[in-house]
């Protein structure tokens, strides 16, 4: 924190916040606007100490004249970290628990929202291969940052994160060597075209954009933990309308329905690994 | 300075916590009128044990912190392992994967900021035990919205140097040993 914003009192750093996201929006387009506020004061505390600036006030005052800045912050508020497998307990749930009900479909839609650099897409074709169902599938990867987009479709990642994955995947109940599904040149691994054969990457944001398709599993983990309760009703609502009947939902570790305006439209096939089911009938 | 009507009550606590947090919960009454944030460091492979561990001897409820739950008076609520915590301005709770702060997640600087924004003069701060520096920069925060600060005091700390990096940090209000502090915080609230 910079020193001499200690001296600001809380509610006027709550104002200059709420003009700050405004007026990124207003002037940019991105739309912060219903984000967690405590997150994203605490980035752009964070911002503001790297900066020296004094207050949130100057920050924004940089952001609407300085692209460099509106890029720092912008890079502030992304969180964009992911793993292959990440949770590995989540991973064999999903080939345990949802597989099996996703065979049933002759073809099948699944959208991984919020899919940073690709890894979590990754890992679901890699499962779907191993249980025989990729042919079958189509995974639908999205997320609002163009840059993460294009490192998802480049599926190239440094050796030493493929090494966690190694681990990440064997935890998971993976059946062969990961070793198979990258090829390594230059201390990087890039994933094997065929993994990609299924996969459409497209750019969708969970703030503005709506329904594109019914899809029968989606995963979206570790985003909406960065939203309000109203935008996460709002994105749950756009998962609700996208699922057919029976249809899966896949959260995040700290996320769940709970708290949500639409848990009543779900069931719960896991609370622990958070994977949810939409009721075939949804009562009015 | 005046402070209150109190609202909620934060602790850190790092090494040796444990141990002095079960002290403090035990001394409690179920009827304490504030919800209790609690960030303990602790390993981020640790399965959540921590609730159940000090649920046990006490009788506020304990449970492990979730995201976008409202706080209630009376509730003990534990940051997981590998989350920050935070507190929104609508008192509902939030926890973050961001990057580590003083080498933690969950971090007590990152839980005192958040909940100072919120509570202001309203908040209490609790720094106990460790070994690092932690919470310090928090107290200061907590001080300077008016919020009150209580620090276990170093000499009956199992590990000093976290209460010595918070003195050094802030003017603080109260500096007591561990068995000294629930019988101060039910002095204050009750
Ligand atoms: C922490 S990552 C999670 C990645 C992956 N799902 C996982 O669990 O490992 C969060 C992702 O959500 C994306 N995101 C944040 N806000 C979004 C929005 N409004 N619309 C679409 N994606 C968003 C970010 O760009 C980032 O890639």
């Amino acid at each position: 924190m910079a020193v001499s914003s200690v001296k600001i009192s809380p509610e006027t750093q709550r104002l200059e916040l709420l003009l700050l996201l405004e007026a990124i929006y207003q002037k940019y387009g991105y739309d912060f606007r219903q984000y967690s506020m405590a997150h994203i004061k605490r980035r752009i505390d964070h911002r503001l100490a790297l900066s020296g600036l004094p207050s949130i006030s100057h920050l924004q005052h940089a952001v609407l004249y300085d692209p460099v800045m509106l890029l720092n912050v912008l890079h502030d508020l992304s969180i964009n970290v992911s793993e292959m497998f990440r949770d590995p307990g989540f991973f064999l749930a999903l080939r345990q628990e949802v597989l099996p009900r996703l065979s049933t479909y002759p073809f099948f839609k699944i959208w991984v929202a919020g899919c940073a650099a690709g890894q979590e897409a990754y890992s679901t074709a890699i499962l779907l291969h191993e249980n025989g169902l990729y042919d079958r599938a189509r995974i639908h990867a999205t997320d609002f940052n163009p840059h993460s987009l294009e490192q998802a479709r480049q599926g190239n990642y440094p050796l030493t994160t493929i090494k966690e994955y190694t681990i990440n995947y064997q935890k998971s109940g993976g059946l062969n060597s990961f070793a198979d599904y990258y090829t390594a040149c230059d201390q990087h691994g890039t994933m094997r075209p065929f993994l990609q054969e299924q996969m459409v990457f497209a750019e969708h944001n969970l703030v503005t954009d709506g329904v594109f398709g019914e899809m029968q599993l989606i995963l979206c983990r570790n985003v909406l933990i960065y939203f309000n309760k109203e935008l996460q009703n709002r994105v749950v609502g756009l998962f609700k309308d996208s699922l057919c009947p029976g249809g899966f939902l896949c959260l995040g570790a700290k996320e769940s329905l709970k708290f949500s305006v639409h848990a009543d439209a779900f069931e719960v096939v896991q609370e622990k690994e958070r994977i949810y089911r939409k009721k075939r009938i949804t009562q009015a | 300075m005046k402070h209150g009507p109190f609202q909620a009550i934060v602790m850190g606590a790092s090494a040796g916590g444990l141990e002095v947090l079960r002290t403090i919960l035990q001394g409690l009454p179920a009827t304490l009128p504030v919800p209790i944030l609690i960030v303990q460091h602790i390993s981020p492979d640790s399965d959540s044990y921590l609730p159940t561990l000090l649920g046990k001897h006490t009788e506020l409820r304990v449970k492990e912190a979730e995201d976008k739950e409202t706080l209630s008076a009376g509730v003990v609520y534990v940051a997981p392992p590998n989350y920050h915590l935070l507190v929104e301005a609508d008192q509902s709770l939030a926890l973050c994967a961001g990057s580590k702060v003083n080498f933690s997640r969950p971090a007590i600087d990152v839980l005192f900021e958040s909940a100072a924004e919120v509570f202001v003069s309203g908040l209490v701060g609790v720094i106990l035990t460790g070994a690092n520096h932690d919470g310090a920069r928090g107290l200061a925060r907590i001080k300077a919205v008016g919020g009150l600060c209580i620090v276990q005091d170093p000499q009956s700390a199992q590990v000093s140097a976290m209460p010595l990096a918070a003195l050094a940090a802030s003017i603080v209000d109260y500096v007591r040993p561990a068995e000294k502090i629930a019988p101060l915080l039910n002095h204050l609230l009750l």
